[in-house]
């Protein structure tokens, strides 16, 4: 407004990160670590030897693994030909298919929890014949943990690997069709290699909502040592009454999804950035 | 045992209208500029676009006759090599040509056996393990070849089978693709934008342009007496549309041309750029064409330079440079073209 | 530039009095004035809501600002700092765990009780009658954990009872122990007289007499920093008047 700059500075040298974006960038870094940082700080080292062997945490965490595990599976069964009906099929409506998909995503798991009861509980519309018919109830189950974590996690691989679907390339399909290949066929050599690191960037962040879920899974699984208290239940209630003790436990939960994680990347995408 | 096709697909505004025979052992070129129709042609040959209306037959075998039957891709004896070949980057060279016949049930050690077969006929027996980014454009070319043809598939339809590659490989690649093509017994659709590989590799030239059939024959018909402006581009010669009467023809765009052949009716003259000649001034007593011009462009090409001119009618001439200098040509100059009456062909429009 | 740091400047100027507003000095007349912000256990919901606007139509010029939670996170936000003038808790040991660090002025005073109440679906499909159906396997019973008060006071009841519980599961709080005998998941759950009686007619209470071994203290006080002194002590003095007793009996609530 005042002095106009005609000359501009052309001292700025190429490939460094602009400012706009590394400040930015580091604060959203620390904004998402520190936090992680803070706990560390505040974790009374000294028990969490006996923390991590006792049995209700060995318990707990057992149970958190074997169920974000199961409800994995679970996803990748009906979450992957979901996403591929979202990316593929030219069914009517499928924009408003793909919102619904996602409102797990913001539905508060609380309030998932209570909608799973509605549908899936003693009383609920499809529990109510599950519970007559085959005397199958699965609310205070550990299957219903799974259901539970299922419901939240799924969007997250389904999100993952429709865009990944969508990002590839469909002419590969035609070419199999060409060769022979039915559509099933086509699907498992021909797709699904080539979606791959989708899948597993899917199948990553499935697993870790699923392990830490809590909302979902303490409303419609409810609460019982053994059979429904994961990992992050039990966390919850140890803040009720023993705060150190909860932060030894999100600590334990925190480095034992490290490991897998990290282990689980250099299996199945080789270490690659 | 014919390919006999009567392809009729309307997209939107873009409407093919394309009848198409091809016998076996015969190879056809579906040749036309980008967005013709040629690839709308191939795609719905392969399955993987349903006509709108029209049929397509194989043998006895009907494919597509809407709007009661449509055989989707998978179960047409159909070969497709495509025009970035399209090869499984998962899978070995060995895996992508022994993906057919797995697909069509045979057990793994059988396709197994029989890809290797084909490898070893593109000459490929050496690169079965290797994966296709690892393969040179060639190469990856002749994986496509033997995936497509290892089903023994009564259509091969090739999609710009060598547009992918750099000029160097192209030569080789192509003469080994006529090679192949002359031993492959079904019918053989290529669909390409290059005159070139039309003229070498097949031996019926169907010209398309928006979506029409606009001329048909074999290649040396089409090289020596195109049709349209585009086939007459394609070719390299200039191409007039005019009424004839006797030896006189009055051209469409101005202007009249005396040939050698006396014909009548509309006709079609053609001749080739280095059948003209050009003078300072009006040459006088010979049987020739001649008609004053003016340079509109001059460009190098590798051995004649190209004059575009304007006149009646424009014509584009190939001169030697030393034309160039003595008659000092440059934009706007004026100069007289002559061409021989001899040199143009005649032929019913 | 110049003109966003203005428009800062103002909004933080608009921002300031209402910040300050609970810090404003008292009117010289008798009673209280300004916002009292008040941070009570989530079983007084109901009762606290009417309470408050009561004390506002006595008290003009008041605002009560509640902060409905479990007892435990409340002693927890209040231990870390934030800004209350009173703490109603459903526990003497959420008390204790502010009056431990000197936040409380004066000591708590206990102004109700709660007892608990067996909580069984409308029609009571699973046909409880007392306390000793709860060690029944084949029957789904709901608790609240031990870790809150209301799973403290079961466990008091149920050894009272001399009654090994099967429970099929320990919620994190009593209101979600209430959803669950509200939605039939459960056949019987414990719960306070007081969620019984303020759930509709989805919810049917049976008193069991061990109940009277395991009822729960509810203590109130007002908070050393409290930012509105006045205004702190005149609620809870409304509290514990007799129109305020009256709310709460009303509601179930036994008096002190």
């Amino acid at each position: 407004m005042t002095a106009p700059s005609r000359v501009r500075r052309r001292t700025v040298r190429r490939g460094r990160l602009p400012v706009v974006l590394a400040v930015p960038a580091l604060i959203g870094l620390a904004f998402l670590v520190v936090p992680l940082i803070g706990m560390l700080v505040q974790t009374p080292w000294s028990t969490l030897g006996d923390q991590l062997f006792s049995q209700e945490v060995g318990q707990a965490l057992l149970l958190s693994l074997v169920c974000a595990s199961l409800a994995t599976v679970l996803c990748l069964v009906l979450g992957v030909p979901l996403a591929w009906l979202l990316a593929r099929s030219d069914l009517p409506g499928r924009g408003v298919l793909r919102a619904l998909v996602t409102v797990p995503l913001v539905l508060p798991p609380v309030v998932g929890g209570v909608a799973l009861l509605l549908v899936l509980g003693r009383r609920g519309l499809i529990g109510e014949h599950l519970h007559e018919w085959f005397g199958v109830s699965l609310p205070f189950t550990t299957a219903g943990v799974v259901v539970a974590e299922a419901f939240v996690a799924m969007p997250f691989l389904v999100i993952a690997v429709e865009g990944a679907l969508r990002g590839a390339d469909s002419r590969f399909e035609e070419a199999a069709a060409t060769l022979g290949a039915s559509r099933w066929l086509t699907f498992r050599r021909v797709t699904l290699p080539s979606i791959a690191p989708g899948v597993v960037a899917g199948t990553v962040l499935c697993w870790a909502r699923a392990l830490g879920e809590f909302g979902a899974t303490i409303t419609f699984a409810g609460n019982f040592p053994g059979r429904t208290t994961t990992m992050p239940l039990a966390v919850y209630l140890a803040l009720e009454t023993d705060p150190g003790a909860a932060i030894v436990l999100s600590v334990v939960l925190l480095l034992v999804s490290v490991v897998v994680l990290v282990s689980l990347r250099d299996r199945w995408i080789g270490g690659t950035p | 045992m014919t390919l006999r096709a009567d392809l009729h697909v309307t997209r939107g505004a873009f409407r093919l209208d394309l009848p198409l025979t091809v016998e076996p052992g015969e190879v056809v070129a579906l040749l036309g500029p980008n967005g013709a129709g040629k690839t709308t042609a191939l795609r719905a040959l392969a399955g993987l676009l349903p006509v709108t209306s029209g049929d397509i037959r194989l043998d006895d075998a009907v494919w597509d006759r809407p709007p009661e039957l449509f055989v989707p891709p998978e179960n047409r004896a159909v070969g497709v090599v495509f025009q970035d070949y399209l090869l499984f980057n998962h899978l070995s060279a060995l895996e992508n040509v022994a993906f057919g016949p797995r697909a069509r049930g045979l057990d793994r050690a059988s396709a197994r056996a029989r890809a290797r077969t084909w490898l070893d006929r593109v000459g490929l027996a050496d690169h079965a393990g290797k994966r296709p980014r690892a393969l040179s454009g060639g190469q990856a070319q002749r994986v496509a070849l033997a995936r497509a043809l290892v089903t023994e598939p009564g259509l091969l339809l090739l999609d710009e089978p060598l547009a992918a590659l750099d000029a160097s490989n192209r030569l080789h690649v192509r003469s080994s693709l006529a090679r192949h093509l002359a031993e492959y017994p079904g019918r053989t659709l290529l669909v390409t934008h290059d005159p070139l590989d039309a003229m070498v590799l097949a031996d019926r030239i169907v010209i398309v342009e928006h979506g029409q059939v606009v001329q048909e024959g074999p290649p040396a018909e089409v090289a020596r007496r195109p049709r349209t402006d585009y086939v007459a581009h394609l070719v390299g010669l200039n191409l007039y549309r005019g009424v004839a009467s006797g030896t006189g023809v009055r051209l469409d765009d101005g202007g009249s041309f005396t040939v050698a052949e006396p014909a009548t009716g509309a006709v079609h003259i053609a001749f080739s750029p280095t059948a003209v000649s050009l003078h300072r001034d009006v040459p006088e007593g010979s049987p020739r064409n001649a008609w004053p011009v003016t340079v509109a462009d001059i460009e190098q090409h590798a051995h004649t330079v190209r004059v575009r001119l304007d006149g009646d009618p424009p014509v584009l001439a190939d001169v030697t440079p030393a034309v160039i200098a003595e008659l000092g040509l440059s934009p706007g100059a004026r100069v007289w073209a002559t061409v021989k009456a001899t040199e143009a062909a005649v032929y019913p429009a | 530039m110049v003109r966003s740091l203005w428009v800062a400047a103002l909004a933080t100027l608009a921002v300031f009095p209402v910040a300050c507003g609970s810090a404003a000095p008292a009117d010289d007349q008798d009673g209280a004035s300004g916002e009292v912000v008040v941070f009570a256990a989530a079983s007084l919901t109901e009762t606290f809501t009417e309470l408050g606007r009561r004390f506002e139509e006595a008290n003009p010029g008041t605002t009560v600002t509640f902060n409905f939670a479990g007892s435990s996170s409340l002693a927890k936000q209040i231990v870390e700092g934030a800004p209350v003038d009173v703490f109603a808790s459903a526990s003497p040991a959420n008390m204790e765990q502010v009056t431990e660090t000197d936040a409380v002025s004066g000591e708590p005073t206990v102004f109700v009780r709660n007892r608990l109440e067996i909580a069984v679906p409308a029609g009571n499909p699973g046909d409880v009658t007392g306390i000793a159906d709860f060690a029944d396997e084949d029957r789904t019973i709901a608790l609240c954990a031990e870790e809150v008060p209301c799973g403290a006071a079961a466990r008091k009841a149920l050894d009272a009872a001399g009654v090994t519980a099967a429970p099929d599961t320990l919620e994190r709080d009593v209101k979600a122990v209430l959803t669950k005998v509200e939605l039939g998941e459960v056949d019987a759950a414990l719960v306070y007289r007081t969620d019984v009686r303020a759930a509709d007619d989805t919810v049917e209470g049976i008193a069991f007499p061990e109940s009277e071994r395991a009822v729960n203290d509810y203590p109130i006080a007002t908070m050393a920093e409290a930012p509105n002194t006045e205004g702190a002590r005149a609620f809870v003095d409304f509290v514990l008047s007799d129109a305020g007793r009256s709310v709460l009996t009303d509601a179930g609530f036994d008096g002190p």
